[in-house]
């Protein structure tokens, strides 16, 4: 309310340098946030730029997608150190991922920017939950999945006592879910890295530590299938995702740095509440037709 | 057996993390160069991102863009750097198609040049 109007008074008005760095500062926080709580960048630099500097949906779309890649590929090597990916899991599911997002990309470009607001406020409201939410125990002693053994999805990854065997399951559902979680990724330009972990942690069954490396190198691939389109149809702006880039990967991969030692729950759970209100916020002007 | 295959695979996994990386800083080293020359050149102005209007057609293309990015052009220099990391997962899927066809796994192979076409296809399209 008091932050709004002096905010956006200043930047009607801002020169370059004067937006440039506002926007830096913000990118630098979102990203930091974004690899605290494991959400991502993408999803606060969306609302950060929408709502507080009434950028149009469509050029923080596609700054925020550029802000993807770069944490994706930025922070590849640092999630390899700590797990370690399956690639034929990655693989298969990229062909889902990378089909849905230019389907989503093409969306964007056909459906009203109110539309997209909405649909951008129920994912924020999702992705809050599923913060707050405590991850659930996985059962074991499911039957096997045929078509993962035969796709020879299974892998081993190493712990302290020796390589763990690990058996992959629900493959189709995995695929239609990682569909949606590629489409979600091309409309909104996020990572949907949180669908992603959700379909091979808990629906695929994939030990969180290799589902969170693979999900960061498929978050790349999926963006980069719908940033062609994005570039083509002059959604990305070099003004507006430069400083959204090099903001948002700077506070990702120092956020990525802090996160073994920090104490993320309170964080999280604080994070959540105002991330649902900004959803709600999203909602409203988007249905208002105000963004 | 096994074991040695997924030592290979580890080795592998490692290159192509240190690969992204090098993707990754030198498209950001771009980006920092061009965005220092635009806010120089760029100073004075206003940007209006309040009403959408497209970016102009010598930004939205590859070719265009290596062109006026050499010419110091600093709007142009940041979509470098942007195409780059662009190229990065790309190049990613294609170093595993060939490390798919070391293993001969041709279903993986198959797989992999799928992805590859779509991403080529998207890249390509307009």
């Amino acid at each position: 309310m008091t932050l709004g109007p002096p905010l956006l008074a200043c930047n009607v008005h801002a020169t370059t340098l004067e937006f440039t760095l506002l926007v830096a500062f913000g990118s630098l926080l979102a990203g930091l946030l974004g690899a605290l709580t494991g959400l991502g960048g993408g999803v606060i630099i969306v609302p950060f730029l929408t709502l507080l500097f009434h950028v149009d949906i469509r050029y923080a779309i596609g700054a925020s997608l550029v802000s993807v890649m770069a944490t994706s590929s930025g922070a590849a090597a640092a999630y390899l150190r700590e797990g370690y990916s399956n690639m034929r899991v990655g693989m298969l599911l990229e062909v889902a991922t990378s089909i849905g997002a230019i389907c989503g990309a093409y969306l964007a470009t056909c459906i009203p920017t109110g539309a997209i607001a909405v649909v951008f406020g129920l994912v924020l409201l999702y992705s809050a939950w599923t913060s707050v939410k405590p991850i659930p125990d996985v059962s074991a002693g499911e039957s096997l999945d045929p078509l993962a053994q035969g796709l020879r999805l299974d892998g081993t990854y190493p712990t302290p006592e020796g390589l763990i065997e690990y058996h992959v399951r629900h493959v189709p559902a995995g695929f239609v879910l990682m569909y949606v979680a590629g489409a979600a990724s091309g409309l909104l330009g996020i990572g949907s890295g949180a669908v992603k972990v959700l379909a091979m942690d808990r629906v695929m069954r994939i030990p969180f530590k290799v589902s969170t490396t693979t999900s960061n190198f498929m978050i790349g691939v999926t963006a980069a299938a719908s940033a062609g389109i994005y570039l083509h149809r002059g959604y990305i702006d070099p003004g507006l995702a430069m400083p959204v880039m090099l903001g948002v990967a700077a506070g990702a991969l120092s956020g990525a740095r802090i996160l073994p030692g920090a104490k993320v729950r309170t964080l999280r759970v604080a994070f959540g509440a105002a991330l649902a209100a900004i959803a709600m916020q999203m909602i409203y002007q988007g249905m208002g037709g105000k963004i | 057996m096994a074991e040695s295959s997924s030592k290979r695979d580890r080795r592998f996994e490692l290159l192509l993390g240190r690969l992204l990386r090098t993707g990754f800083l030198l498209s950001a080293a771009v980006v920092l160069l061009g965005g220092v020359l635009y806010l120089i050149q760029y100073r004075q102005r206003s940007p209006q991102y309040q009403i959408f209007r497209g970016e102009p057609a010598d930004i939205r293309y590859a070719r265009d863009v290596l062109r006026d990015a050499f010419r110091g052009h600093s709007r142009a220099l940041i979509q470098l750097g942007l195409l780059l990391l662009i190229a990065t997962p790309i190049a990613r899927v294609a170093f595993s198609v060939v490390e798919f066809a070391r293993e001969r796994d041709w279903l993986y192979v198959a797989t992999t040049l799928i992805v590859l076409a779509v991403l080529i296809f998207s890249l390509a399209g307009r």
